[in-house]
């Protein structure tokens, strides 16, 4: 076992991991911070998407050690500390952006990265960047309406069916 | 996943004397070894992870060519080489998922040679030369069929420089659950030659498809491509897409790449 630190939602966290521990089961089952899903645990659902050192990537397939000393962010961060919830998230809650919820938190971390490199994207960019994001429920549609909104665009473009 | 020890050296030297271990392994981003050791399909005692090594990051253009290390991300790739060589830059940016593309890395891709990944044909077609840490190879001695490479034991691919096509196109037609090419052809104009490197198609992995570069050379168009065929024996068959489906597409493929680069 070996110590692994990094700073998580703007904290320090440190805990103990072997050199196979996941990032997502580094999260979820040494820190606590089970809002990061895993849904398929072989990189193709993105449910367990979290940002290390400003990046998206799947924490399901990659090693918390190579996380040591990096700056992540998981879903539990995005609200404020009050639990007022981020643009994105109340975008999300707004446009009925999730069914059985399994997925959002996925797509809201990848959604905060897309914004991030392109803050006003098409439907179409939208849909590419998803592309690794799977939601069971097949409640795509009202997400891309949701990502629309909290970029701040029309959403009325995006046609009903 | 069986257990195993990470060792992260922040220079080639530490990871190659990491890498003399009994059963180490090289870890690139992880976007394929992970996945296999969670199956088993392989159990090293050590994994020397490349991503700390700041010599392995990044790119510069030099002599023509276009140099990467080889622990540059396809994100890097598709952000950066924009400029230097865009048909590049589209590849990088077409591998996988977003997320996927931040952590996966170009030495990775080629060491692993998957028969459907994207980076093998660019290599090929780019006749790119890959430095390792014992040697420079040409691309077209390198692969040695699947998820095969003439890499050594403990050989790790340090930079991959792919000399700059006058102009270049890759037509990736997608396996959609896997995101890898169902079919994918890489078509470089050189001033002297044109090069035409085929993934996802053939048992023995990324190969050039000579008959389109010799017709290519003398006259750059779609139009040099007509009657021109690859046999559907030697291609690959699965529940996606038989042989002659393959060997159909692999020239479809060739000729949209043409007159997209023309």
């Amino acid at each position: 076992m070996t110590k692994v630190s990094m700073t998580v939602n703007g904290k320090p966290a440190q805990a103990e991991a072997e050199g196979r521990t996941l990032l997502s089961s580094f999260l979820r089952e040494e820190l606590g911070l089970t809002g990061t899903h895993v849904g398929c645990d072989t990189s193709q659902c993105g449910a367990c998407v979290v940002h290390v050192n400003g990046v998206a990537v799947k924490s399901c397939t990659m090693l918390a050690i190579e996380a040591e000393g990096a700056d992540v962010a998981t879903i539990e961060g995005q609200a404020a500390a009050d639990g007022t919830l981020n643009i994105i998230q109340q975008a999300f809650q707004d446009h009925h952006g999730l069914q059985c919820g399994f997925c959002t938190p996925g797509m809201v971390m990848s959604t905060a990265a897309l914004l991030q490199e392109n803050p006003k994207p098409s439907e179409q960019e939208i849909r590419e960047y998803l592309e690794g994001n799977i939601c069971r429920c097949t409640g795509y549609h009202n997400i891309v309406k949701a990502i629309m909104a909290a970029s701040g665009q029309d959403v009325s473009a995006i046609a009903a069916e | 996943m069986y257990n195993f020890e990470v060792e992260k050296p922040t220079s080639i030297a530490d990871a190659v004397a990491a890498l003399s271990a009994d059963e180490a392994q090289a870890l690139g981003g992880g976007q394929t070894l992970i996945p296999t050791l969670k199956q088993r399909l392989a159990s090293p005692s050590k994994l020397v992870s490349l991503s700390g090594i700041a010599e392995m990051q990044g790119m510069r253009l030099a002599a023509g060519s276009l140099c990467i290390g080889g622990a540059t991300s396809h994100a890097t790739v598709a952000a950066e080489a924009t400029g230097s060589y865009p048909a590049l830059a589209a590849l990088a940016g077409g591998i996988g998922d977003p997320a996927v593309r931040n952590r996966g890395t170009i030495g990775g891709s080629l060491a692993n040679n998957d028969p459907a990944a994207c980076y093998p044909a660019a290599a090929l077609a780019s006749g790119a030369v890959i430095v390792t840490n014992a040697r420079e190879i040409a691309a077209d001695d390198f692969f040695d069929g699947l998820f095969t490479t003439v890499l050594e034991e403990g050989e790790i691919v340090t930079e991959v420089r792919l000399q700059v096509p006058e102009a270049a196109n890759y037509q990736k037609f997608v396996q959609p659950a896997s995101r890898f090419a169902l079919v994918g052809v890489f078509v470089a104009k050189f001033a002297n030659a044109v090069r035409v490197a085929v993934t996802g198609a053939s048992e023995e992995g990324v190969f050039r498809w000579s008959e389109a570069e010799a017709a290519l050379s003398s006259n750059f168009s779609a139009d040099a491509l007509e009657g021109l065929s690859v046999a559907p024996e030697g291609m690959m068959a699965d529940i996606h897409g038989s042989k002659a489906y393959r060997a159909h597409l692999l020239g479809v493929l060739t000729k949209r790449a043409v007159a997209a680069a023309a």
